[in-house]
């Protein structure tokens, strides 16, 4: 088959039944193919029984298209949809905590968060944490002006998105009917 | 009403016209099988209690492919349940319709590495369409009903129910639910309201049914080349037949989809791929159109997917939108029901022919096939099968050489008359598959060829079919070897047989008159055709051991990988 075969990042953002066992189904699937997941993240929607998964893998366009497919196939997801990076927006929160003893020290990490916008949301005698919300570009310009100061501990939520404008990713498309039917109860 | 979820089990079981069972019992799972003695539930559902879980699961499979209605398996626990595995991830690969029920410990014990616990939903989750752990007794009716529903439609396939034991002895209100509304009722119906807008299987797109007949009006040499999806497909069959005859190409065939096109119709090229007919891979390296329906394209038919139909355009006619460029790139697709495709294709499909391409596609014969007197080949078995039962048995087979001569040399002319497993390949399917098939099948005369390795995996169900009278004949192709593993050693493995030799025991005839079971030893043709009119004859299980040449091939063959016109062996 005819893939193009350059890894590249994909944002997938996938509807499924807020129910157990189905986060292991759609993770499995990647596990598979041989990627990991760069990201994750879940949570529930404005319906109670549907939870979105971001999914940030490394692959090639082939596969993650395979991959899609595979998904689509699962009875408990109901929609998956590739977020293309220029029409959606990503965002992800990240933590740092970070080494901050002395009140000079201390200034310089308050005005960095302040440039970064990052709030500081825990203090203590020894350390400062600050929160971020970006994408990975700010996140990683941050981390790297923190390393300086010696990050203690620093986690991140995992990238969300969503396309950007009215689209939903409950959009009539022909593709979508087509994989009703692979599933689907006559 | 209110009944107990044990009962609630049997009651959806009868609601959805099942009358048989291939199951095993076991602690977790007691409450549902005494429902067939407390309430009688046995005289509406004939439960068939095998020797081994792995057998009832191939004779829940080879009832549902040999019939089209769903399979349907019971096992306990822990064990019971992972002896299903092979068994379920058999049925999945040929897109097989069955419902397999296990019963788990109860929810306090879950999660405790208790007694015979084990996570059989996690353990089948890549082999089954859909699974479920059921720890609400509210929702065991709609579960079973959504199980069903999802096992049938669209590309059918498994699906595992596991219930926790305390939820079979709990009491629930049960309301008797019309099949209809089945798929638009509990989670299920949840499920598919969000997921889509209409709960109808959606038409195939009728612009890509013009692009097609188009394709077909500007090709020269096509090519159809049919899968199991036509066999599953309800009806597809007749429809696929005026296509063919009426766009007048060769026909080809991969093993699944045996019996789409008749063994002897004059536009049958036979099967393709690694132990296909010259006729069908050179038409595959050859053709300008490759129209492939409900097939997969796996790596035994797309030896080398990159120079698969190379001069082709390719198009897919496929239920399942995941298959699309999966193993092959295709030039168009069309989605949809194979049965609604071709009746849409019908409609306005000219009449065609190519009789130069067809000339050129048929002069492409086969080896002639040896006959040594006094020695019996395997051809001659099957062609003796052939005439004995008129070309109406259901031939149920293992997996090795005798299953591909059994694919070559038996005419098919029906679906589900070949019960063979293609995409798993699973040594030891055979009997149980028989078995599931003349259960379901008791007019027909099944036959089950076996090869002496694979019999010995799963022969334990000759007690099953002894103890219920389900006259399956066993015809084993003893070569005194794993023939199909030697066939690779002989050619690719410079004669180093490692492994591969079977000079061992058992004395089938022995084995099988232990069982209580009538058998005969043959060597020659005259030999064998005498034993299986007896057999037919009989009305009873009966085994045939045939003396087979260990080095007996099957021809021709491509090997993995290479281009189909790449014959190792002509
Ligand atoms: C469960 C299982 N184990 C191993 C294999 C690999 N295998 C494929 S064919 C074959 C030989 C089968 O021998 P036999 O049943 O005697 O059939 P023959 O090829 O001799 O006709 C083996 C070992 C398999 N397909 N299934
Ligand atoms: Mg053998």
């Amino acid at each position: 088959m005819n893939t193009m075969k350059e890894v590249s990042r994909h944002t997938l953002s996938v509807l499924v039944e807020n129910a157990a066992g189905v986060l292991s189904q759609v993770s499995r699937l990647f596990s598979r193919k041989g990627y990991n997941i760069e990201s994750l993240a879940v949570g529930t929607t404005d319906d109670p029984e549907v939870s979105r998964i971001t999914i940030e893998v490394l692959a090639d366009e082939g596969s993650t298209e395979q991959i899609m497919n595979q998904l689509r196939k699962l009875f408990p997801v109901y929609s998956v949809q590739e977020l293309l990076p220029d029409r959606s927006i990503r965002r992800e929160l990240v933590l740092y905590k970070v080494k901050a003893e002395e009140p000079d020290i201390r200034n310089e990490i308050i005005q960095i968060a302040n440039i970064f916008r990052a709030s500081i949301i825990d203090v203590s005698l020894k350390s400062l944490t600050l929160a971020l919300i970006g994408d990975e570009t700010k996140a990683d310009a941050m981390q790297k002006l923190l390393e300086s100061f010696g990050i203690l501990e620093l986690v991140r939520t995992g990238m969300v998105a969503l396309e950007r404008g009215a689209y939903t990713i409950g959009d009539e498309t022909k593709e979508k009917t087509e994989f009703n039917l692979g599933k689907n109860v006559m | 009403m209110k009944m107990k979820c044990s009962q609630v089990l049997m009651e959806c079981l009868l609601e959805q016209g099942v009358d048989t069972v291939f199951g095993y019992p076991g602690g977790t799972i007691l409450n549902i099988y005494d429902e067939f003695e407390l309430h009688g539930y046995k005289d509406k559902i004939r439960h068939i209690l095998t020797a081994h879980e792995q057998g009832a699961s191939h004779a829940a499979d080879g009832y549902a492919r040999s019939t089209g209605k769903v399979g349907v398996c019971f096992a306990t626990s822990g064990p019971g349940a992972t002896n299903l595995t092979t068994g379920i991830a058999t049925a999945y690969y040929d897109s097989s319709p069955v419902v397999f029920i296990t019963c788990n410990v109860s929810e306090n014990l879950i999660g405790k590495d208790s007694f015979q616990e084990v996570d059989i939903t996690g353990i089948s989750m890549p082999i089954t369409k859909w699974q479920c752990l059921v720890r609400d007794p509210d929702q065991l009716a709609d579960v079973i009903r959504e199980a069903f529903a999802i096992a049938r439609s669209g590309r059918p396939g498994p699906v595992l129910i596991d219930i926790v034991k305390n939820v079979t002895a709990a009491e629930v209100d049960f309301e008797p639910l019309p099949l209809s509304e089945h798929a638009s009722h509990g989670r299920l119906g949840a499920m598919l309201r969000r997921a889509s807008h209409d709960l109808k299987t959606p038409e195939p797109d009728h612009d890509d049914i013009d692009k097609l007949l188009d394709m077909i009006e500007k090709a020269k040499k096509p090519l159809v080349l049919v899968g199991g999806g036509v066999i599953r497909s309800r009806g597809a069959v007749p429809e696929f037949r005026k296509f063919f005859e009426r766009l007048n190409a060769p026909v080809t065939s991969t093993i699944m989809g045996g019996g789409a096109c008749p063994g002897n119709h004059p536009l049958f090229t036979g099967m393709i791929g690694m132990h296909g007919s010259h006729a069908s891979n050179l038409a595959a390296t050859q053709c300008d159109l490759l129209i492939a329906i409900g097939c997969r394209f796996s790596d035994r038919v797309a030896l080398s997917p990159k120079h698969f139909a190379e001069k082709a355009k390719i198009v897919h006619i496929d239920i399942d939108r995941a298959e699309i460029d999966k193993n092959v790139k295709t030039d168009h697709h069309i989605i949809g029901d194979a049965r609604r495709v071709l009746e849409l294709l019908n409609e306005k499909l000219p009449a065609h022919d190519y009789p130069e391409w067809k000339e050129w596609v048929f002069s492409h014969k086969e080896l002639d096939l040896p006959s040594v007197p006094g020695k019996l080949s395997p051809h001659e078995v099957l062609e003796t099968i052939t005439r004995l039962t008129q070309g109406d048995a259901i031939i149920a087979t293992d997996v090795g050489q005798h299953q591909m001569w059994a694919a070559q040399y038996y005419h098919f002319s029906r679906p589900g008359q070949l019960i063979t497993s293609g995409g798993f390949g699973t040594m030891g399917f055979g009997l149980g598959a028989a078995m599931g098939a003349k259960v379901g099948n008791p007019d027909k005369v099944v036959v089950h060829c076996t090869g002496d390795g694979s019999f010995r995996m799963n022969c334990n169900e000759m007690a099953t079919e002894e103890h219920y009278n389900i006259p399956v004949i066993t015809v084993i192709f003893n070569n005194q070897t794993l023939g199909m593993v030697r066939q690779w050693q002989n050619l690719i493995y410079g004669k180093r047989f490692s492994q591969t030799d079977l000079d061992r025991g058992p004395d089938f005839v022995k084995l099988a008159d232990a069982y209580g079971i009538e058998g005969t030893r043959v060597s020659t043709q005259p030999e064998f055709e005498a034993a299986l009119a007896r057999a037919i004859e009989s009305g009873r299980p009966y085994l045939i051991e045939c003396a087979i040449d260990k080095d007996a091939m099957v021809h021709p063959m491509v090997p993995g990988g290479a281009k189909t016109d790449d014959f190792l062996l002509d």
